[in-house]
């Protein structure tokens, strides 16, 4: 049970497992297999259907010289590791986890395959065959925070957020400063409900949000439920991952669209020509991995314009939301005026910004 | 804290609590028939993936609540078949209908994610239902009025008519039952599909009502909470709608918590961990069992032959 | 033509064993049919959920690690069964006693030597059996029925688990993520085979069910267990205290259930964060009537579900399933051995319809 290669195991598999496990390569001999695991179903509109876009890109750019395949509903604890190693098992030469809580299942089992390449979204654990990937979400959380501060009547936001992970407070204290920069007293109130995807919880926070004041409510889950409350309510909101306006057509602002086709497809060409190397790569709205979605009729012009201003700042490198002076929560100076957050800074961040209202 | 907030918490706890108080309701008089069924979980998550599948087919919502209530009872039947004609434990087979509901609920559900089907509108006109201090009598969805009006309904049925009477009798003493010529069989039977339906329609809340869009596991273990509920009422139908809504209220006040609800007024409140508040419906569950077991004049206790197979001496 | 039962003047021991296989066949055969109806190449997926685990040889540690908790709690849980103590709270258990094992596992820190592997397992069965104690005390003191109280414990141990992960235990390099930080290498269990991920407790759980087998075969405390369950009446003629049995039942159950908490912590996961708790205490149950509540019959059954899991993760990649569909398999399986319990105590007879007032209390069946 040591070292496993498929042509060892193409000998030890009866031909039942045989028929199931090479059914799929048998007319893709010479394509390149590769893996994706999902931490939700595909079709849940936002984070995983929009990693889910990433894969298709690749179909459609390398379609005759990759192949890929997926799995769906992987949980973030060790059964995960076996479903990753099945992936590499069925001669996945490349393998992306798009998910926090894949980290330390992905450096497990990418230590016992060094030939194949694995790539693990969010993380911050590499290895000579693991890279890290990500994307400055907190660029769009700044301008979801502009439309937001510029359109609440009460001046008192909602965050409804996931797990206090460097992500997360990154999102709050852009979606904050932004707000502040176009309303001085605007609050952010924030309830982190400890699950990526949990619909009537992440549908009762955003009622509690609202009942304490919030008239907008942005979400950092992936669940299109929240967005569905701010309906009934006759409230605004904005879509995290993909445009969830479907889901709430009156209440969707605008969303942040998650955009990794670019990303998937330039390392599968790295893979096939063999220039793969690992590398922590964390782009944005300048390489178009963050996307503003469409904008609702119900923004007013002089919104758009200065949601549509932070854009082009961002796209063209110019502009940074965490530009001093940033103060933390009791009001302690944490960046000066005129610096700006380093990588590193943004990566390990823990605190939130002066105006943000948290239970810790 | 105004009047106006008082008011929206109110609502979201009611909101909060419709599905185990529909579901609890459902358990109870399956209970109360001396039948066992701890796969509520599975039957909810039937009823959330069924209502929602008829509504996406019929593009009426009514229709789904039908189709939810249908769902709830036919998973409820296959472990009537089993605990009623093959005697098997009610603990097991229970356990094994939430197993099977949940994996069922998902496989149905694959075609269904991301789809978006008609919702419900109010009953009341928007000038009562989105006002901020009517819409606390006026503002809710019709399953809630649904679940308020089956309180003194079943709470009627049980104590004042025939049939509630034989239903009571089942349960207590299943043996004298069955010698006067009641059906044992038949009265569990039809306690267990009451309890699949009512189960099934407070899965359909969620699917239909809170978040309308099916995902995989979205009733997030209410079902076992409803479970509790029905033992922390003490089987007690007016009990159980106090019990439910304390339970509402604790669930809020997780959220509230993580909300920094008290930060500002009451730190020492704020200082407790919020999976305290998550934990005590629990908690109070068991001390609640305590007691009724404990001590005879609670004015409560689970009917006596609960949980136990019927074997009639021929 | 009429179908009625016979009662058996003795168990029938051919049904015993035969109902079990039966009822893994039936499953398969049953969930080819209903995956063929709803669209789903049924024939593909009953072979990658039930035979892909075993006939693909790199399957095979995977199937091991996965059955080793499944083993090791249905063998506490048979033992409360036999003596009709219904512990369904197993889940909580194994919670708690990971959670123990964890927390002796931080309390000597990082640098601790090999040796605290032992006090950690040791504390994960303490931990087990402590949670266990509640409902056996509410049980011998105030007659609490403990299938409720047991349950209730579980989801009361979630949220331990949510607390102490996501504050005092937190990881401090873990940049907030709720999860303990990673055991240390010299804390992890060995591991039988290298290169491969088959741990200590893997062994364990083998090495466990023959222990059982010999308690429950050739000692007095295993004849009291099975005396207890079957003629409570003769029991308590024969002296033995309804209590102590309580008390064993619930306190092995539980120490079981901590104890392979504790092994999927220090073996496998080597961290505990919110997704610790993954079902097993749920599914053993499913492990303990598949195995009739017989320890090399657990070790067994142990196997069939773990292969079930793993086929599941197979299924999910070539026909797309959701994973949770491998619970409708296990769920069939209990369906099926449940139904057929009868079989063991009953023959069955089929009568032609005779047209005279057919006696009512035979024609429930």
């Amino acid at each position: 049970m040591t070292t496993l290669n498929r042509r060892s195991l193409m000998k030890a598999v009866g031909a039942a497992a045989t028929l199931s496990l090479v059914g799929t390569t048998a007319h893709a001999a010479d394509k390149v297999k590769i893996g994706f695991i999902f931490l939700g179903p595909i079709g849940d509109y936002g984070w995983t259907w929009a990693h889910n876009k990433g894969r298709e890109a690749i179909d459609a750019a390398l379609g005759d010289k990759v192949e890929t395949i997926y799995v769906e509903n992987v949980l973030e604890d060790a059964s995960a590791i076996p479903v990753i190693r099945d992936l590499a098992q069925q001669g996945c030469k490349l393998i992306f986890t798009t998910s926090y809580g894949f980290m330390d299942q992905t450096l497990t089992v990418a230590a016992e395959f060094p030939d194949v390449k694995f790539e693990h979204c969010t993380g911050f654990k590499r290895a000579d065959n693991v890279s890290t990937y990500n994307s400055k979400f907190h660029e769009g959380r700044a301008v979801l925070g502009t439309i937001a501060g510029k359109m609440s009547k009460s001046g008192t936001l909602g965050y409804l957020g996931s797990y206090k992970v460097p992500e997360v407070v990154l999102g709050v204290n852009a979606f904050a400063l932004a707000a502040q920069k176009q309303n001085p007293a605007a609050t952010v109130k924030l309830v982190l409900i400890d699950s990526w995807f949990d619909p009537p919880k992440e549908a009762a926070a955003t009622e509690t949000l609202i009942n304490l004041g919030c008239d907008i409510v942005t979400t950092h889950t992936d669940s299109p439920g929240p967005l569905q409350i701010l309906e009934q309510k006759g409230l605004y909101g904005f879509g995290q991952g993909a445009d969830m306006s479907a889901f709430a057509p009156t209440a969707h602002l605008t969303a942040i669209e998650d955009i990794w086709g670019p990303y998937y497809v330039a390392r599968a060409q790295a893979l096939v020509d063999g220039t793969w190397t690992s590398a922590d790569t964390w782009d944005g709205m300048k390489e178009g991995t963050v996307v503003i979605a469409p904008y609702n009729p119900a923004i007013p012009a002089d919104v758009v314009a200065l949601a549509d201003e932070i854009k082009a700042g961002y796209v063209a490198g110019t502009y940074d939301i965490f530009t001093g002076p940033i103060f933390d929560q009791d009001g302690v100076e944490k960046v000066k005026a005129g610096e700006v957050m380093g990588l590193e800074q943004l990566a390990t961040i823990d605190w939130f910004v002066k105006g943000v209202e948290s239970a810790s | 804290m105004s009047p106006e907030f008082i008011i929206a918490s109110i609502v979201t706890i009611i909101g909060l609590t419709t599905p185990i108080l529909l579901a609890g309701l459902g358990e109870l008089v399956t209970e109360k028939s001396g039948v066992l069924n701890l796969g509520v979980e599975g039957m909810m998550l039937m009823g959330a993936i069924c209502g929602f599948a008829a509504t996406a087919f019929t593009f009426n919502p009514w229709l789904g609540v039908i189709g939810a209530a249908a769902g709830g009872a036919l998973s409820s039947m296959l472990f009537a078949i089993l605990v009623l004609q093959l005697n098997s434990n009610q603990v097991a087979t229970g356990l094994a209908l939430s197993i099977f509901g949940t994996g069922l609920s998902s496989l149905i559900g694959q075609s269904f994610t991301g789809r978006i089907v008609p919702q419900f509108g109010s009953i009341f006109p928007d000038v009562l239902a989105k006002d901020p201090i009517w819409k606390l009598l006026f503002g809710y969805s019709p399953l809630v009025y649904f679940a308020l009006i089956m309180v003194p309904l079943t709470a009627w049925f049980l104590k004042s008519t025939r049939a509630g009477l034989i239903l009571r009798a089942v349960g207590e003493n299943d043996h004298s039952a069955h010698s006067i010529g009641y059906s044992v069989t038949g009265v569990r039977y039809a306690a267990i599909a009451f309890g699949g339906a009512m189960a099934g329609i407070g899965g359909a809340y969620f699917s239909m009502v809170i978040t309308p869009m099916w995902a995989e596991r979205m009733t997030a273990g209410r079902g076992w909470i409803a479970l509790a509920l029905v033992v922390f009422a003490g089987w007690r139908t007016g009990r159980l709608l106090a019990g439910a809504y304390f339970f509402g209220f604790l669930m809020w006040l997780e959220l509230f918590a993580k909300a920094n609800g008290f930060g500002n007024t009451m730190p020492f409140l704020q200082a407790i961990p919020s999976q305290f508040w998550a934990a005590m419906p629990y908690i109070m569950t068991v001390v609640a069992l305590t007691l009724i077991s404990s001590r005879g004049n609670v004015g409560a206790s689970a009917p006596a032959c609960l949980g136990k197979p019927f074997l009639p001496s021929t | 033509m009429r179908i009625k039962l016979e009662k058996r003047p003795a168990p029938s021991t051919f049904m015993l064993i035969a109902t079990p296989i039966a009822s893994v066949l039936l499953t398969m055969l049953i969930g080819m049919l209903v995956f063929d109806a709803i669209g789903i190449d049924g024939q593909r997926a009953v072979v990658d959920i039930f035979l892909t685990p075993i006939l693909a040889s790199y399957k095979w540690q995977d199937v091991a690690v996965k059955a080793a908790p499944l083993i090791i709690i249905a063998l506490g849980l048979s033992i409360g069964n036999r003596a009709q103590i219904w512990n369904i709270g197993a889940e909580g258990q194994y919670v708690i006693g990971a959670l123990c094992a964890a927390g002796v596992g931080i309390a000597a820190g990082p640098d601790a030597p090999a040796i605290t592997l032992i006090p950690m397992i040791l504390a994960g069965i303490i931990g087990g059996a402590a949670w266990a104690a509640i409902p056996a005390l509410l049980k011998i003191r105030w007659d609490v029925n403990e299938n409720l109280t047991t349950l209730m414990l579980t989801y009361v141990s979630f949220q331990v688990l949510g607390y102490l992960v996501g504050g005092p235990w937190k990881d401090t390099n873990g940049r907030n993520f709720p999860a303990t930080a990673p055991l240390p290498e010299q804390l992890t269990l060995p591991i039988l085979f290298q290169g491969s991920t088959v741990h200590l407790g893997v062994a364990i759980a083998l090495i466990l069910p023959f222990i059982f087998w010999l308690i429950m075969s050739k000692s007095v405390f295993g004849f009291q267990i099975r005396v207890v369950g079957s003629a409570p009446h003769a029991a308590r003629h024969g002296g033995f205290d309804a209590k102590q049995t309580i008390w064993a039942a619930l306190l092995i159950g539980g120490g079981m259930a901590g104890l392979a908490g504790a092994l999927e912590f220090t073996g496998s996961l080597k961290a505990v964060n919110l997704g610790f708790p993954s079902g097993y205490g749920f599914t053993a149950i499913i492990v303990a009537f598949l195995g009739r509540l017989n320890p090399i019959g657990c070790l067994i059954a142990g196997i069939v579900l773990a292969i079930t899991y793993v086929g599941g993760q197979v299924a999910q990649t070539t026909v797309h399933i959701p994973n949770s569909t491998a619970g409708i398999f296990q769920a069939m399986m209990l369906f099926f051995i449940l139904a057929s319990d009868i079989l063991i105590r009953y023959r069955v007879r089929f009568i032609p319809t005779k047209p005279a007032i057919a006696d009512k209390k035979e024609a429930r069946v």
